[in-house]
């Protein structure tokens, strides 16, 4: 799998976020997702550009254009710094929030993705990984 | 001879001198960036500009900031504000004044003779002058253009949220653009304050102009229906396009309020729930067309 091309966005404001879906939108668009798939990413980046901002007080997210054989995928990685998650398993179970929200973007982030990752050390901070195949 | 003094000598024997120079230096730049000024416009600001530093040096001071000085920093923001309304950058809005320093310290070269220790101290009594204004010339281009940006968020914020009144008792509100909560909080007051007002019992919300609709959309979206629910008016939402649809299924929101497709779906609902429906009057014809 090879990495075409990378760039790294911040995630310190509201604006941030915004900034974020439009600009995943746009690399979506770029390597020819279908409108559904488009909707899922964006939607996808924008539960977990909003979590790395209200619970892993900002952070940054690395957009990567991927490539496996003749397949291009869009690969997203939100890293913070913030407090971690101390029971991944239940951070992911629908509805179980530990701030005000329905609970169902973690869960919600994965089904909208062909592959997730999530990493997280309390005290030192998370990674998510997700990525989306044309 | 003391650094005011000398420099008020200079700016007013050489203003001639000091000015032809500037313009020239300043149209040499406005060619480079396209010539947005016009050059008259440029030699009446340049003129009331040196002659203004002129007097503000009569009073005897080299403090930007004071009173003597009144009238140039009300010049200088001024053309710093039509500056940015115009669109000019920053970097040639400041250059307006910077240009001005190299005028103004060969003047002092010409008067002085170089080698002079007068001309040293000149110098740096005009430096400090000169890059007082001109940070006092960024800071109302800065102000003017936050002041832009302020009301262009007020408009936007205004035009996004209208509640529209399509029959009596059915409100219908389009919305446009990004939810982020500052402007979700003044959609929800919109169409709660519509409700009492037009006494209504349905309100449509249409999420057709909505790009992306996650958690916090959707958690924003049903909490305005509630409280809706609560002032006795029922809520459909509208304009939910099949990407949407699809991705909130996965995402596991589930909206718990009558939704259709199109706003001429839920309007044609809202119609049937107050007892109401659209006939047609007569058939169509060819002698109508």
């Amino acid at each position: 799998m090879a990495v075409t091309r990378t760039e790294t966005l911040p995630i310190r404001t509201g604006d941030d976020v915004v900034r974020v879906r439009q600009r995943v939108r746009a690399l979506a668009v770029e390597i020819g997702l279908g409108l559904v798939d488009q909707t899922k990413i964006v939607t996808a980046a924008s539960e977990l550009a909003r979590n790395t901002l209200d619970y892993g007080g900002g952070g940054d997210v690395m957009a990567e254009i991927v490539q496996a054989g003749a397949r291009l995928g869009l690969r997203l990685t939100f890293d913070d710094q913030g407090p971690g998650i101390a029971d991944i398993e239940q951070a992911m179970t629908d509805h179980y929030t530990s701030g005000g929200g329905l609970g169902l973007g973690l869960g919600g982030a994965k089904r909208l993705s062909n592959e997730f990752h999530i990493a997280s050390m309390p005290g030192k901070g998370t990674r998510v990984t997700i990525a989306r195949w044309k | 001879m003391h650094g005011a003094e000398l420099l008020r000598k200079v700016v007013v024997d050489d203003a001639g001198g000091i000015r032809d120079a500037w313009l020239a230096i300043l149209a040499a730049g406005m060619t480079a960036h396209g010539g947005r000024a016009r050059e008259g416009e440029l030699r009446t600001q340049a003129g009331i500009v040196v002659s203004q530093l002129g007097e503000g040096l009569a009073a005897g001071d080299l403090d930007a900031d004071g009173s003597g000085f009144a009238p140039l920093r009300e010049t200088l923001a001024d053309i710093s504000r039509s500056r940015a309304l115009q669109g000019f950058t920053p970097t040639d809005t400041a250059n307006f004044v910077f240009s001005l320093k190299e005028p103004v310290f060969e003047a002092l070269g010409r008067a002085c003779g170089s080698g002079s220790p007068d001309l040293a101290t000149g110098v740096v009594s005009a430096g400090k002058l000169l890059d007082r204004l001109a940070l006092h010339t960024m800071e109302t281009f800065l102000a003017s253009r936050e002041e832009v940006i302020g009301r262009q968020g007020q408009e936007i914020a205004e035009l996004s949220t209208p509640v529209v009144r399509l029959w009596d008792g059915i409100l219908a509100l389009p919305l446009i653009g990004t939810l982020d909560s500052a402007r979700t909080g003044v959609v929800m007051e919109t169409l709660l304050q519509a409700i009492v007002d037009e006494e209504a019992e349905i309100a449509i919300i249409d999420i057709t102009g909505v790009p992306t609709v996650d958690t916090l959309v959707a958690q924003h979206l049903l909490k305005t229906v509630a409280a809706a629910r609560l002032m006795g008016a029922d809520c459909i939402v509208s304009g939910i396009r099949p990407q949407i649809a699809q991705t909130m299924v996965h995402l596991g929101v589930e909206l718990n309020v009558v939704s259709k497709a199109t706003l001429a779906d839920a309007f044609a609902v809202a119609l049937r729930r107050t007892g109401r429906k659209v006939v047609r009057q007569q058939a169509p014809t060819e002698e109508r067309r």
